[in-house]
């Protein structure tokens, strides 16, 4: 374990194509714990890519990416050179790391709470029965107690991401990554979650969120990463990111949306 | 018509159909056993050449490629025949001799050589039904399955491979009504099943119609069961959407109704 004053997320110079699509260019990031920061930008600036590198879920072409003091995805052999590390290492370090997709992913033969209690128990074998008072805890947290045993099918667009929100804090991850949770959303639907997210920043859990909804970002954000064209452009805490952008790209961006 | 009708021998045909002999029910037996045996077999070799030709490594994507290749592009017929009799003809040696020994039980060679030779077959087919069933599963359900630490054989087995099962268990229902008749061509081998039976009758009693239509009810008793016991499997597998039901003689029936497929 690293000390607490490290940061929990340290990306130095990140490089990320997808074949000839230079997508992420000398990315670097600082997270610190209890932090949460928002990720913004246009569509096709890399955040996305971006946040998926940090649980290696996308494989990095350059840089590095820290968490918890632990490279992620690589290893160091000994003569200095990094090479990709083992599945074992690599599904062991993402069990540290929540993350939340735009689309939810709930498994769908599985119930609200099986998809909340099938890692605890697979991965870090946990008891069944401590799992499910856990599970129920969790659902009871993101508000949805009376649905322990409903299929995701049966579940709202919001309903599910708040089950799927559960199910990654089921594996009590230091650190939670959104990729834009609210963007698949009913418009009805979008406070439901962003509350279960606020809730979660007040209780000191780390989170990067990549998202639109500007809102969340001006109240619950200590800091605004503004991403285009792969790099990123610029960074501050709310306040002043959109009160007093500096880059002209920034100025271009925020005059668009808000 | 009058005429085909008298020559009809319907004693025969009843006995063989309501009370067949001895020979018969042990014929029958092995058409069963065998046909479920192969499928079995058939069904992981199979998954074995789906998840090799989705594999990250080279090797064993050629290998699964050629495998279904030539097996898929060749008669099973030709195929029983070179398992039964390739081996002593290439390599000098009888790869199934006469009784092959399974510790207290002993099964006749000629069942182990027809019952590998429908397993290989099948395999090829069931390794393209499995490979789409698993690439019909959004990509999303690996990756939040990766996310909260699984590895890759764990997600394949609680969260892929349970998923693909409702897409891959229609298209196998299909496989092994196809496999069922298919045990027939085991009579070209010497494999005392039903349809051997019904020949070796017809020869000494010169009646094919009484016995060839004895033989087609007993294969149509048993794709029938078959299609009974697919629509509860297809039933238990689709617990997580009951809304969608149409109710088992609907199901059935639209099942029956292109089950000929093959």
């Amino acid at each position: 374990m690293s000390s607490t004053d490290a940061p929990i997320v340290k990306a130095e110079e990140v490089e990320k194509y997808f074949g000839s699509n230079h997508c992420l260019r000398k990315v670097s990031l600082e997270v610190q714990r209890g932090e949460v920061v928002c990720v913004i930008g246009p569509s096709g600036s890399g955040k996305t890519t971006f946040l998926r590198c940090i649980n290696h879920l996308e494989r990095i072409d350059g840089g590095r990416i820290e968490v918890n003091g632990h490279l992620i995805g690589y290893r160091t052999k000994d003569d200095g050179t990094l090479c990709e590390d083992s599945e074992r290492n690599i599904a062991r370090q993402r069990t540290e790391i929540g993350f939340v997709f735009q689309r939810f992913n709930l498994w769908p033969h599985k119930t609200a709470l099986e998809n909340i209690i099938e890692a605890p128990i697979r991965v870090r074998k946990v008891a069944g029965a401590e799992a499910v008072a856990q599970g129920e805890a969790l659902l009871a947290r993101v508000g949805l107690a009376e649905k322990r045993d409903a299929y995701p099918g049966r579940l709202s667009g919001g309903q599910q991401q708040r089950v799927a929100i559960a199910r990654a804090l089921a594996m009590r991850p230091a650190l939670m990554l959104f990729d834009e949770p609210t963007s698949a959303l009913d418009p009805e639907m979008i406070g439901e979650v962003l509350e279960v997210m606020q809730e979660l920043a007040k209780e000191g859990m780390t989170m990067v969120v990549v998202s639109h909804e500007m809102g969340f970002a001006r109240e619950a954000a200590d800091r605004i990463v503004m991403m285009d064209d792969g790099v990123v452009v610029e960074e501050a805490p709310p306040a002043e990111f959109f009160s007093s952008p500096r880059e002209p790209r920034t100025q271009q961006f925020l005059s668009k949306i808000l | 018509m009058h005429a085909l009708v008298a020559a009809l021998d319907w004693h025969l045909l009843k006995e063989r159909i309501f009370n067949p002999n001895h020979a018969f029910a042990q014929a029958l037996i092995r058409t069963v056993v065998i046909a479920v045996l192969a499928q079995l077999f058939g069904v992981l070799l199979g998954l074995a050449s789906a998840l090799f030709q989705m594999s990250r490594w080279r090797v064993l994507r050629i290998i699964s490629y050629f495998y279904v290749l030539v097996v898929r592009g060749t008669p099973l017929i030709v195929q029983i025949f070179f398992v039964y009799y390739g081996a002593n003809l290439l390599l000098g040696f009888d790869l199934f001799p006469r009784a092959v020994n399974f510790g207290v039980i002993s099964i006749d060679g000629v069942v182990v050589a027809g019952t590998v030779a429908l397993a290989v077959n099948e395999g090829a087919f069931m390794s393209e039904i499995i490979r789409a069933g698993i690439g019909a599963i959004d990509r999303g359900q690996m990756e939040a399955a990766k996310s909260v630490g699984m590895s890759y054989g764990l997600a394949m087995r609680r969260i892929v491979l349970p998923q693909a099962a409702r897409v891959i268990v229609p298209p196998l229902g299909n496989e092994f009504n196809g496999m069922i008749k298919n045990t027939s061509l085991l009579a070209f081998i010497g494999v005392y099943e039903i349809f051997l039976d019904a020949e070796q009758g017809y020869s000494v009693t010169f009646k094919p119609v009484e016995y060839f239509l004895a033989v087609s009810f007993w294969y149509l008793v048993l794709t029938t069961i078959w299609g009974l016991v697919q629509v509860q499997i297809e039933r238990k597998l689709g617990a997580s959407d009951r809304a969608e039901d149409e109710g088992w003689m609907q199901r059935f029936l639209g099942i029956t109704a292109h089950a000929h497929q093959r």
